[in-house]
């Protein structure tokens, strides 16, 4: 019996990941080998990829998901905060503003908003300043807006399961050393909330960058619609929807990398660290 | 720390007929006491008798119901205008809890701060003093809670009672009039209840004022000026720790008493 313990220890052997491996392999090459075959230019994706048009509806792309997601986290932290307020008024202010906002389609919001002129033909405090709508409302702030206060609204639910998720330990103890309410939320609370609200935040930033091509729709020109106002003219449409397909994966790859990157920036204090004092 | 030191003047914390319902539950009844400057007060009582709540209630963790409460003279949480009482407003109620430095059982230190982080956030954000002098002070309490080789760590890093350390450094920093001990000690192991009980002795040593709900009676005994006995959120008896510790008068407390030693 002794004898045993200086037997070789063997490995299990994993057969089904060598499979299931080849398998797909296989299936890749054949669906690789039907694009390279199929009625698809491949020349003009490469041509196509880095024109001015397509360049310029890349950064308005970037632009748009950045300053919409931007407006979208402000608004979702202050309708969070008015949410948990004690004051009814505030609570039902938040309330109105969710239901209103998540209960609308983004593409009629964005409608909406670009065609307000027909409400509203001009813009101003009476007597002091005034505009006409249809020069206020630029597809770039239809779109800002819309894209924006919608996101707002579902940003507050996120910020608000961040908030609820902090121990009320915390909030008694900043009271304790002479903080008020607002103050206690931003020192204490949301910088512990972050770790909770920074997922979610992240993929819906992600969404983001997706729901901007329906800004195409009001004339605003994101990366979508120049690809088709270029394809309207060329008639290379697959060509020109795959150009603006690998620009979107390439943002979205971006945005992942760079949220791991947040998370371990806000997750101090929330493990042990390796060289502690 | 007998009776003696203690400077028979204005009562630093004074109850008339104070009452806290929590809805139809009523957690304190017609509680009526004084505390004085330099006195150590121990409440003890078993669970739910409402000492936390007398204790909550004097910093405005919990708003008081009914009756009057005093803190170092000012009446709490509200202004007294003729015959009527106007509830304060909020940054009213935050200047009136300077006068007080709480400890919480379960410490509630930020975790996203370093301990020297920690103690300095009241002083530079609430008191508004310059960093480096905040800074200077944090590690002076640090010293004195035993901890100044910890003022990088973070919450994490620290055992209960070195928690327990930080979080009565943080009230310090405020220097309140008063401090108040809500169980301090009560979610350590009993191998670090030690250190954090020697801290308070020293502290009870430099003439702070203190309210410690604990259930540590030996500490009760050492420490305390006087003993409160709690129980159905009222106050069944006061009086020296000798006193009632030893020969209580009511039947309710000797028979707390024992069940705590045995």
């Amino acid at each position: 019996m002794t004898d045993i313990a200086h037997l070789r220890h063997v490995p299990r052997r994993y057969w089904g990941r060598y499979v299931s491996a080849g398998l797909i392999l296989l299936f890749l090459a054949f669906l690789i080998d039907a694009f390279a075959h199929g009625k698809i230019e491949w020349s003009f994706v490469g041509r196509f990829l880095t024109v001015p048009s397509i360049m310029f509806g890349l950064a308005n792309t970037i632009i748009m998901s950045i300053l919409a997601m931007a407006l979208g986290v402000v608004l979702g932290v202050v309708i969070a905060i008015m949410r948990m307020s004690s004051n009814p008024v505030m609570r039902w202010v938040a309330l109105g503003y969710v239901w209103l906002f998540r209960g609308m389609p983004a593409i009629l919001q964005l409608l909406l908003w670009f065609n307000l002129a027909l409400v509203f033909p001009t813009i101003g405090i009476h007597g002091l300043w005034e505009a006409r709508m249809v020069d206020v409302m630029t597809p770039f702030v239809a779109a800002l807006l819309g894209l924006g206060i919608n996101q707002g609204a579902y940003s507050s639910e996120v910020v608000r399961a961040g908030l609820l998720s902090v121990d009320t330990g915390q909030y008694e103890a900043a009271k304790a050393i002479g903080m008020a309410r607002l103050k206690a939320l931003r020192r204490i609370i949301l910088p512990q909330a972050m770790r909770v609200i920074i997922p979610p935040i992240g993929n819906e930033f992600i969404s983001m960058v997706k729901l901007t091509s329906l800004a195409s729709v009001i004339q605003y020109a994101e990366i979508l619609h120049n690809a088709e106002n270029i394809y309207y003219a060329n008639s290379r449409v697959i060509e020109l929807l795959i150009v603006a397909a690998i620009w979107y994966l390439v943002i979205v790859t971006v945005l992942s990398l760079g949220q791991s990157q947040i998370e371990a920036r806000f997750a101090r204090g929330a493990g042990r660290r390796g060289a502690a004092s | 720390m007998s009776g003696d030191a203690v400077v028979r003047s204005q009562p630093i914390v004074k109850a008339v007929s104070l009452n806290k319902h929590f809805g139809q539950f009523q957690a304190l009844t017609d509680i009526n006491i004084e505390v004085f400057r330099g006195e150590v007060l121990c409440i003890i009582g078993p669970s739910g008798s409402g000492k936390s709540t007398l204790l909550r209630c004097v910093n405005q963790l919990e708003k008081v119901t009914g009756g009057a409460l005093w803190v170092d003279g000012e009446l709490v949480g509200y202004r007294r205008e003729g015959d009527k009482l106007h509830e304060l407003s909020e940054s009213q109620v935050a200047r009136q809890r300077l006068a007080t430095g709480m400890v919480f059982q379960r410490f509630n230190l930020f975790p996203h701060m370093t301990a020297l982080e920690n103690i300095i956030e009241g002083p530079v954000q609430v008191l508004k003093r310059p960093k480096p002098e905040a800074i200077a002070e944090a590690k002076t309490l640090l010293a004195r809670v035993g901890l100044d080789h910890k003022a990088e760590a973070f919450p994490v890093e620290l055992s209960g009672g070195q928690q327990q350390r930080v979080a009565i450094a943080r009230a310090l920093a405020m220097k309140p009039k008063l401090m108040l001990f809500d169980e301090p000690t009560s979610a350590l192991d009993p191998e670090l209840v030690g250190e954090v009980l020697t801290v308070m002795r020293d502290l009870a040593k430099s003439g702070m004022t203190m309210i410690v709900v604990t259930h540590e009676l030996g500490f009760a005994r050492e420490v305390a000026s006087r003993v409160v006995f709690m129980d159905k959120g009222q106050i069944i008896e006061t009086g020296v720790p000798s006193e009632i510790l030893t020969r209580p008068s009511n039947p309710r407390t000797a028979d707390f008493i024992s069940a705590v030693i045995s």
